[in-house]
């Protein structure tokens, strides 16, 4: 028998949902055409009034919002209300030194809470359930989002956070976890450790896994079931559009139900930004229809994936995203954090002594590891190893400091990286033969 | 006193044949040397006997290079050579970083690289160890 948090809502039959989409749309153009300076001047622009949108089908006449319009009006540049209505900031990675922003108004986190309990009980997950919460509580809004949806449902949550596995476990023995959530490699890190322990994982009350922030294939959804003997579902989200719970698997584990009563998704060419054919490939772009603190109107995110409007096994009636497959930009996600080579980019060039070679790379074993090869300059190097190594300790946590995921840094002879006509080849990711 | 150059290399395979093939071809002789290492890269520290000449070949061929003055002494071969060095400097609280060894005839040669040269060069002297 299917649960769901709010039947009503998530079973709304799909011309009814498509018609309140278009009435909340009209909503909105005209809420950030009258608070946001930005939208109104795009508007402008482009010589379209909030009146000219009357149904979804409209949405094609508005504006794009790309992640650097962000990053220009850092950090509350494109906020709707003043500071005294917002109760909440996330942040995440931006493309340079600087965060990507959200600011959240009680009635968003309301909502946002809302989205997140129905996304806890898709995968059959109920108030009888013990949540182990090992998503990163703070500006990341993987933690505190999965925390305010299982407590609305009523599940016990069990706000542990991510890392220290032995802890971990040891909850997850003495408290009965029948949940874990977190990303699909710590998921994955954990059934090794528990391995190494000698721990019996089939003793373990352990039931279900959402696990999400990072891409993930089904190969390794089938692993981790095996590891761990539990269902393991997919979660999608991003800060900028609340965070986790913009779309979740149903128990049916057939691509992800997007909440469409508070977004309207549309999948874009990745050159182009103009509607694919349904079914079809391409960028997703998110337009919030509740949000008040940071409303965004087609929110382009990179992330590569195509959707289904097919009705779904479960009874809902909200269409279904497929797994992210790939990226339109050149962001990494090395253990669920969002990393840009731009960022390490700019690290690096505040450090003196470090020339303009470097060579990132990201490989997996079980989990995610991100180096970084600098190239030595004949200022920086020393006889002494502690000199060496104190220089390449100063990197290591610069690089930290921005990045919020620890990166090894190699110290290679100058002339040793590729050098390349035109744009240099930055980045080697080795994780696609292992995923 | 002796002049050392120091030379940053890779921690990975033949790059230290190809760095002793260009003082072969240079005709360059290697009166001592060490490496210090780390999982990606080492420093090699030799002493040869044409410095000045080893340096320019060595820039040109981009090898990241620096020059380093340490004190080598002259001590017999034989048990409680080092520990004689070391005591003395340890009594003046003069501070060795790193140090290697290799034969001279019948005498073994300890390059140091201490904290203080000069004071270091003072005390052996004045306790009768010849420093080169």
């Amino acid at each position: 028998m299917t649960v769901y948090w709010n039947e009503k809502a998530e079973t709304m039959p799909r011309d009814e949902l498509e018609k309140l989409q278009g009435e909340k749309l009209q909503k909105l153009a005209k809420y950030v055409y009258e608070n946001v300076d930005f939208y109104k001047k795009k508007f402008d622009e482009k010589g379209i009034k909030p009146e000219d949108i009357k149904s979804i089908a409209d949405i094609t006449k508005l504006p794009l919002t790309l992640k650097t319009d962000l990053r220009d009006h850092y950090p509350f540049g494109l906020n709707a209300v003043s500071l005294d209505e917002i109760v909440r900031i996330h942040a995440s990675s931006g493309t340079t030194g600087k965060p990507t922003v959200v600011s959240y108004t009680r009635k968003d986190i309301d909502d946002w809470t809302e989205l997140m309990a129905r996304t806890v009980m898709a995968p059959g997950i109920t108030h009888e359930d013990v949540v182990q919460n090992a998503y990163g509580y703070g500006l990341f809004t993987g933690g505190l989002g999965f925390h305010y949806g299982a407590e609305k449902v009523g599940c016990s949550v069990i706000p542990i956070s991510g890392g220290n596995t032995e802890r971990q476990l040891m909850i997850m023995q003495d408290f009965n976890s029948t949940v874990i959530t977190c990303t699909p490699s710590y998921a994955l890190y954990i059934a090794e450790y528990a391995k190494s322990q000698g721990i019996d994982v089939s003793k373990l009350a352990l039931k279900k896994a959402i696990c999400g922030a990072e891409p993930w294939s089904d190969n390794l959804r089938k692993t981790i079931e095996e590891v761990l003997q539990i269902d393991a579902f997919d979660i999608y989200g991003l800060s900028e559009i609340y965070g986790p719970g913009v779309s979740v698997e149903c128990e049916e584990k057939d691509g992800m139900h997007i909440w469409e009563d508070y977004f309207i998704v549309e999948i874009l060419d990745k050159e182009t930004y103009e509607p694919v054919a349904e079914g079809e490939e391409g960028v997703l772009a998110f337009t919030t229809l509740e949000k008040t603190g940071i409303p965004l109107i087609r929110y382009i995110t990179y992330d590569i994936s195509r959707i289904s409007k097919e009705k779904c096994k479960c009874g809902r009636t909200h269409c279904r995203m497929r797994k992210v497959t790939g990226r339109a930009d050149d962001m990494l996600i090395v253990r669920g954090i969002n990393v840009f080579p731009s960022q390490i980019e700019h690290a690096l060039m505040q450090i003196p002594g470090v020339a303009g070679y470097y060579q990132i790379m990201v490989d997996r074993d079980i989990i995610d590891s991100l180096s970084v090869q600098v190239e030595l300059t004949p200022d920086t190097f020393s006889d002494e190893m502690k000199v060496l190594e104190n220089f390449r300790n100063e990197i290591e946590n610069k690089l930290f400091s921005i990045l919020q995921v620890k990166a090894t840094v190699e110290l290679v002879a100058p002339g040793t990286l590729p050098r390349t006509e035109g744009k240099a080849k930055h980045v080697i990711d080795n994780r696609s033969k292992n995923i | 006193m002796l002049k050392q150059i120091s030379v940053f290399l890779s921690n990975t395979p033949g790059i230290l044949a190809k760095f002793t093939k260009v003082l072969l071809e240079n005709s360059i002789n290697l009166k001592a040397l060490s490496v210090s290492e780390t999982a990606d890269f080492g420093i090699l520290r030799i002493l040869v006997d044409k410095t000045d000449e080893c340096v320019k070949i060595l820039k040109k061929n981009n090898y990241l290079t620096t020059l380093t003055d340490v004190v080598a002494v002259e001590v017999p071969d034989e048990p409680g050579a080092l520990y004689e060095v070391a005591r003395i400097l340890g009594d003046n609280s003069v501070n060795i970083e790193y140090l290697y060894s290799t034969l001279i005839k019948e005498n073994a040669m300890i390059v140091l690289r201490v904290d203080n040269n000069e004071k270091a060069v003072g005390i052996l002297n004045n306790n009768g160890i010849k420093t080169l």
